[in-house]
């Protein structure tokens, strides 16, 4: 299979190579600018020459309170994961198992939505917020993050329900099971990578957010963690404080880069099974 | 059997009554907010307007008072801006997106390490990406004018974020950085269902490989790259915070979503962000209804 010639090869690794480096050089680079202070930081050279911490302490010194957004976006973060699980797995489960009337209008009405773009809704879920009184609250982002992660929670779990072996849930329906335990007994064990794969992919889109958190929260201590990283000022106006938004940066990319490495195989098969198979 | 329609009902309606109150709801106030001329901080005084905010005198569209004309106002700008970016970083994702699928598909020592720094530039938040590459890009102190410098490849160094002939195309430059990936993936799962047998054929035949790749390749993955790129296609359309974080949202490269935020929330006009708003989710169904009917046109050209 492999009669490569050796130019082929040669010419292979070395897309391989700069393939790579353009991938990982920017944020290699953020590290270091985060590792850098005073002077140091006008010098481009990769590695510094004194590297310190002090931006990573500066951060939690600062103005603005980091470690507050930090707390707040795992919260809203988490709490839109399982939300999102909760309503999606059982919606997955009729969408997926049961044959009824209706079943493919929704499903169209589900992709429809998961696609429209949020700054639709940007006014009506303005006054519903406020309504409900969370507005200005962190954890009052949860409501407007199902919008995308519970469409797409749905989606993708109905695809993965819809490949599970039918003998398996005839067996059980036998046995006298009801719908609540063949989904929570029967097809979890089988289910949790999808339910892994998923769940990750809401968190990435909950931590990420950044248009609803700038407008809905506009306290200091009730804002996420991409907001806040925008928002880090310097002393005066013509001074960024680069070295402390690099520091943020990395604080907020290396538990994503953590999940996504050891997740891969779950993760893209999330993503293919909402796109390819759709 | 009907127990079980039941059940799935049961089952249906949180996640319906959810989307009712966090979709539908908000949309339609949203319309309804775009004929009115509310203010946010004023919420219920809000009076019915009629079509004053699409077409009235100071209105979205066919506006008196844009004398140098509808393309030169900022909402033409943001449509023009939201466009050229959409369609120029769809159409380069999708070109090194085939590309690094192509080269992920063959099999080679260290695929799998490739593979997985490949997914770096997925996997950083867009602000953090958007902050990276500003800092990369500055114009005093960046790396990127210092390279270009060192190499000779510029004389003086470039306001890449900032000069209106170079931002926007810098937002494409770190969108296809970042969104590369993601269509990698997708058409690599599309590449891995080919089956090898295709391939194998066309070996012994003596096929140029680039023939195979126009012949067999593409038609077989057509449908997945579709999907994907009309998944990509809606997403550029909405951009927001790519925009907002590396060119400070400026006007000139101030996107549709920008521009309905700008309104909204910074100048207060609630009813008139709410036309622009409903503007652009009509200009996004529409795009989104002309490409599937295009794709799906050819794909019925193929099958005889």
């Amino acid at each position: 299979m492999n009669q490569r010639s050796k130019l082929a090869s040669a010419l292979l690794y070395l897309i391989s190579a700069i393939v790579v480096v353009l991938s990982v050089y920017p944020f290699i680079y953020a590290i270091s600018t985060s590792l850098k202070t005073g002077t140091a930081l006008f010098n481009s050279q990769l590695i510094p020459s004194n590297a310190d911490l002090r931006n990573y302490v500066a951060l939690f010194e600062g103005v603005q309170p980091f470690g507050k957004s930090l707390v707040n976006s795992i919260a809203v973060a988490v709490m839109t994961v399982g939300f999102a699980m909760l309503m999606g797995v059982t919606a997955a489960y009729a969408l997926g198992r049961i044959r009824f009337k209706g079943k493919g209008l929704l499903l169209v009405c589900i992709l429809g939505v998961s696609m429209f773009p949020q700054v639709a809704v940007l006014s009506g879920m303005f006054e519903l917020i406020q309504s409900l009184g969370l507005y200005n609250k962190a954890l009052g982002l949860v409501l407007p993050y199902t919008i995308f992660t519970l469409p797409f929670t749905v989606w993708i779990l109905t695809t993965f329900m819809r490949e599970l072996p039918g003998e398996l849930e005839e067996a059980a329906i036998m046995d006298g099971c009801g719908p609540i335990r063949i989904i929570f007994q029967v097809f979890m064990p089988l289910l949790w990578p999808a339910l892994v794969s998923t769940g990750l992919l809401a968190f990435i889109g909950a931590w990420n957010e950044f248009m609803f958190a700038l407008t809905f929260v506009v306290n200091d201590t009730e804002r996420t963690v991409p907001v806040a990283i925008s928002l880090i000022a310097g002393a005066t106006a013509f001074e960024i404080p680069w070295g402390t938004i690099m520091a943020g940066s990395v604080i907020v990319t290396v538990p994503l880069l953590l999940l996504v490495f050891v997740f891969q195989k779950r993760i893209v098969s999330g993503l293919t099974a909402g796109a390819v198979k759709g | 059997m009907n127990s079980r329609i039941r059940t799935a009902w049961l089952f249906l309606t949180p996640m319906i009554v959810l989307m009712l109150i966090v979709a539908v709801w908000p949309l339609a106030r949203s319309i309804w907010f775009s004929f009115t001329d509310t203010n946010i901080n004023d919420i219920a005084a809000g009076q019915f307007v009629g079509f004053e905010n699409y077409f009235g005198e100071y209105g979205l569209f066919f506006n008196p008072n844009d004398e140098e004309g509808f393309w030169a106002g900022d909402w033409g700008v943001s449509i023009r801006n939201t466009f050229s970016f959409a369609v120029v970083s769809v159409i380069l994702e999708t070109l090194t997106g085939l590309g690094l699928a192509l080269l992920l598909n063959q099999d080679f020592k260290g695929r799998a390490f490739v593979r997985t720094a490949v997914l770096v530039p997925w996997a950083i938040p867009t602000i953090v990406s958007a902050k990276m590459w500003g800092w990369m890009l500055n114009d005093q102190f960046g790396v990127i004018n210092n390279m270009l410098m060192n190499a000779g490849l510029i004389a003086h160094k470039i306001a890449w974020t900032a000069e209106p002939s170079y931002a926007l195309w810098t937002v494409v430059m770190v969108d296809v950085w970042k969104t590369t990936p993601f269509m990698a993936l997708l058409i690599l799962a599309a590449l891995q269902t080919v089956p090898k047998d295709c391939y194998e054929a066309a070996r012994v035949d003596g096929v140029h490989p680039l023939r195979v790749f126009w012949k067999i390749t593409l038609p077989l993955i057509r449908q997945p790259l579709l999907v994907a790129i009309v998944f990509r296609l809606l997403d550029s359309l909405r951009v927001f915070d790519l925009i907002y974080v590396l060119t400070a949202n400026g006007s000139t490269t101030i996107s549709m979503s920008g521009f309905v935020r700008r309104e909204m929330v910074e100048y207060g006009n609630m009813g008139y962000g709410s036309a622009a708003s409903t503007s652009l989710f009509l200009i996004i169904m529409l795009t989104a209804v002309i490409f599937l009917r295009l794709a799906r046109v050819k794909l019925a050209e193929d099958t005889p």
